[in-house]
């Protein structure tokens, strides 16, 4: 499976949970007992088993914006590229 | 095998668009006005028109929209920005014009402004976003709110014999000549969300095409004034809103559907 990390910009979440509710994965968790600059309890990524795949659907619902996602190019994805850019 | 996951190793599949200035908005948490601000930025980006866009913010919550995109904008009175817009765009007819603008705004008090700015064949494009409700000035009564929906004005619901029935706004800018292009699409779920975007990137081909009006409605959501939680807020628009407020292509003229 493609390895995926996403990296959340905490004082710009305001906790809408959205994020949370969509992901496949059921990585991104609302951070309880944490508050941010804003006053919300943030999202956060909570991942020990390396389960997301970056897929970005997080990234797509997050109204404010908060969320990059990486993911890992493999060998594979690397060698199709090339051949579609030649 | 160790692996070693650090970002700069890995591909960026998906960031803050270039065309977004990077300042938190003033949105209530779970308000889908982000997402169409995030759709919209992309959608410059990936058309290249930054340098050439010229934004007209409404009156209502995203009045403060001119702060929030990196290109340049002016924000018109209650309801004017497609009177604003025709100014900007007859007189800078090289820029791209995008008027992006509430329910409150544009079915209400900008009725008239909307609708003969379609009839006329303006060569700009507006984002309307239908929350069907007033956000901004604390939930009242919109022209879009739904039959029995309890508003701040309407604390017993919506009485359709008092107030009337809905507007659909899409369906009747549909009947001018000079609209282009005018969709309905929905914020509500991430496949929606996709549909939406590409919805917006064929509004603004058809400005740059010079081939009439666009609009591109958007149904969201507005969870403080409905009293309901952001993803409760999701599911109100798909079970409440869709069947009053019907997803599709109400226009699209020949000559669009060839760009």
């Amino acid at each position: 499976m493609t390895m995926g990390r996403i990296i959340i910009n905490r004082d710009r979440c305001k906790g809408c949970t959205l994020c949370s509710t969509v992901c496949p994965q059921n990585v991104i968790f609302m951070a309880e007992n944490q508050l941010n600059a804003k006053g919300y309890h943030p999202a956060m990524l909570v991942d020990p088993d390396g389960a997301c795949t970056g897929c970005a659907v997080c990234a797509v619902i997050c109204p404010d914006v908060c969320i990059t996602v990486y993911r890992e190019t493999t060998q594979r994805t690397k060698a199709v590229r090339e051949a579609v850019t030649i | 095998m160790e692996l070693v996951m650090t970002p700069t190793e890995m591909q960026v599949v998906y960031e803050h668009p270039r065309s977004l200035a990077d300042v938190p908005t003033r949105y209530c948490p779970g308000c889908t006005h982000g997402i169409a601000h995030r759709l919209l930025a992309e959608a410059i980006d990936e058309l290249g028109l930054l340098e050439r866009t010229i934004l007209v913010a409404p009156v209502g919550c995203s009045v403060f929209a001119y702060e929030y995109f990196n290109a340049d904008a002016c924000q018109a009175a209650h309801g004017r920005a497609p009177a604003m817009a025709t100014g900007v765009k007859r007189m800078l007819p090289e820029n791209i014009v995008i008027t992006y603008q509430g329910d409150g705004d544009l079915v209400s008090i900008g009725a008239a402004e909307i609708m003969h700015a379609a009839a006329r064949g303006e060569q700009i494009t507006t984002i309307f976003i239908n929350n069907a409700v007033y956000g901004m000035t604390g939930g009242q009564m919109a022209p879009t709110s739904l039959p029995g929906q309890k508003t701040t004005s309407s604390p017993l619901g919506r009485d359709t014999h008092l107030t009337g029935a809905p507007i659909r706004m899409s369906e009747v800018l549909a009947q001018f000549d000079g609209a282009a292009y005018i969709v309905r699409r929905s914020l509500h779920d991430v496949a929606n969300i996709r549909k939406a975007k590409k919805a917006i990137l064929t509004a603004l081909k058809v400005q740059m095409a010079g081939l009439g009006f666009s609009m591109v409605e958007l149904l969201s959501s507005c969870p403080t004034n409905w009293g309901i939680a952001p993803e409760k807020a999701l599911d109100w628009i798909e079970e409440n809103m869709i069947p009053h407020f019907p997803l599709g292509d109400y226009k699209v003229r020949d000559d669009v559907k060839a760009l």
